[in-house]
């Protein structure tokens, strides 16, 4: 069962946090939406300090990034 | 090449680089004029902008800082280069303009925003230690709040124009410094004659700074706030490596530049007040973790289009007007007949110090939902 985390609009950390725990949780793949670069980035970076690959694709103003383990 | 310069500049060096430039061109900025261990302070600066339109009558600080115009523009020009420029708003304003403005009179109970607590720090001011330590202890706080939930709600997209309207405030206070109109006999602009707010690096190098700080500071999302709070909320060094890098470049400068003095007591603009000097950190860094960015960082999102940070910043001047006029924001050490007079505050600034820590509290505890 993947998760999925809508965390458009959320300033920062809030898309951070609302990834780590839906990593933590588990439920792979994680798929996380955010509308900025900076949250694009802090999710990616946090999600590879997991250890989780992180594959990115943008539709139009949003960012869909898809963590597995 | 845009694509390249983004992944360097959200990388451990580029932030590590962006932390030392900051940290060299602050103490320049001080030998080219600006205060001692004030090369960039963002609050200070607020706070003398507030001055120079007359929104407190504090004769010595009051001047049109080029750096916090530079800071706006630099990061908007940033933004539409790499198209990252989005307006959006809606995300608790009321709630956000509040704790900009108590943030600024915890800042100028301590006499700084994170930046200058950084440059005092580097300068040899050891009362700014006291300050790290109070920041630390709101930003801590802030943490648990974060952690139980809290979030000040989702933002919305919305017209360009609303996220103009900062950029375009500060190309405003750029001509009132440029042309300096008097509006009336004995009114604004102001300008200090004396004091913090009359010292002032030339107009060109501090604009000219300023837009590069802001530029960068737009690329890497430096914040002196978020590089605590990180290290705290989930063990991430990356902002913190920037935070120290500053400091560190500007401790060399400093030296270089024969601009460091170490001591605790009768520290340039400083008070060692111990007790307030921690408590006004705490207030000023829990209302940043609750916003969710340093003064510094207020002012680079407002400048890419984000409204809620742009209502953030005139919240921070406003609260200079109020901090100000009801005589809340602290003294420095002085010396009087051959005698330290330590500094620190009024008890009407105590009383703004705690209300400010319970309507923060307040807000922590009040705007908390369960996560999905």
């Amino acid at each position: 069962m993947n998760t999925i985390v809508d965390a458009c609009g959320l300033s920062c950390p809030q898309p951070v946090i609302l990834a780590q725990k839906a990593i933590t949780e588990g439920n792979f793949p994680v798929e996380v939406l955010v509308d900025t670069v900076t949250s694009r980035e802090n999710v990616r970076r946090m999600a590879e300090r997991l250890d989780c690959k992180v594959n990115i694709t943008q539709q139009g103003d949003e960012f869909k990034l898809v963590l597995t383990k | 090449m845009l694509n390249r310069l983004t992944r360097f500049f959200a990388s451990r060096w580029g932030i590590l680089l962006v932390g030392a430039i900051i940290g060299i061109l602050g103490p320049v900025l001080q030998h080219l004029g600006n205060p001692t261990n004030m090369g960039i302070c963002v609050a200070c600066f607020e706070r003398d902008i507030a001055g120079a339109l007359g929104l407190h009558r504090a004769s010595v600080v009051q001047y049109i800082r080029p750096e916090i115009i530079g800071f706006v523009l630099g990061s908007t020009i940033a933004a539409l280069i790499f198209r990252e420029f989005k307006a959006r708003a809606g995300s608790a304003p009321i709630v956000r303009f509040v704790l900009g403005a108590f943030a600024m009179i915890g800042a100028l109970v301590f006499l700084g925003c994170p930046w200058r607590a950084g440059f005092r720090l580097a300068g040899g001011d050891m009362t700014a230690l006291t300050g790290f330590l109070g920041l630390i202890i709101g930003i801590w706080i802030g943490v648990l709040f974060l952690r139980s939930g809290y979030n000040l709600g989702r933002s919305q997209k919305t017209y360009p124009a609303v996220g103009w309207i900062l950029p375009i405030l500060m190309v405003d206070l750029l001509l009132l410094l440029i042309f300096h109109p008097v509006f009336s006999e004995g009114g604004p602009i102001f300008f200090s004659e004396s004091g913090p707010g009359s010292l002032y690096a030339p107009l060109l190098a501090s604009l000219g700074i300023g837009l590069l700080i802001g530029f960068l500071a737009q690329r890497t999302r430096f914040c002196t706030m978020g590089a605590v709070r990180d290290v705290i909320l989930m063990r991430d060094f990356h902002l913190l490596s920037g935070l120290l890098a500053f400091i560190g470049f500007a401790f060399l400068t400093n030296l270089l530049l024969g601009q460091f003095k170490f001591g605790y007591t009768g520290m340039p603009i400083a008070h060692s007040n111990l007790l307030w000097n921690i408590l006004g950190m705490v207030l000023a860094g829990l209302a940043y973790a609750l916003a969710g960015g340093c003064p510094g960082r207020q002012l680079f999102l407002s400048g890419e289009g984000d409204g809620d940070s742009a209502i953030f910043v005139l919240g921070m001047i406003t609260g200079a007007g109020i901090a100000h006029n009801f005589t809340l924001a602290a003294k420095t050490d002085s010396v009087v007949d051959g005698v330290l007079k330590v500094g620190g505050i009024s008890s009407f600034g105590m009383v703004a110090v705690i209300l400010g820590l319970v309507v923060c509290l307040l807000i922590g505890f009040t705007m908390r939902q369960k996560v999905a």
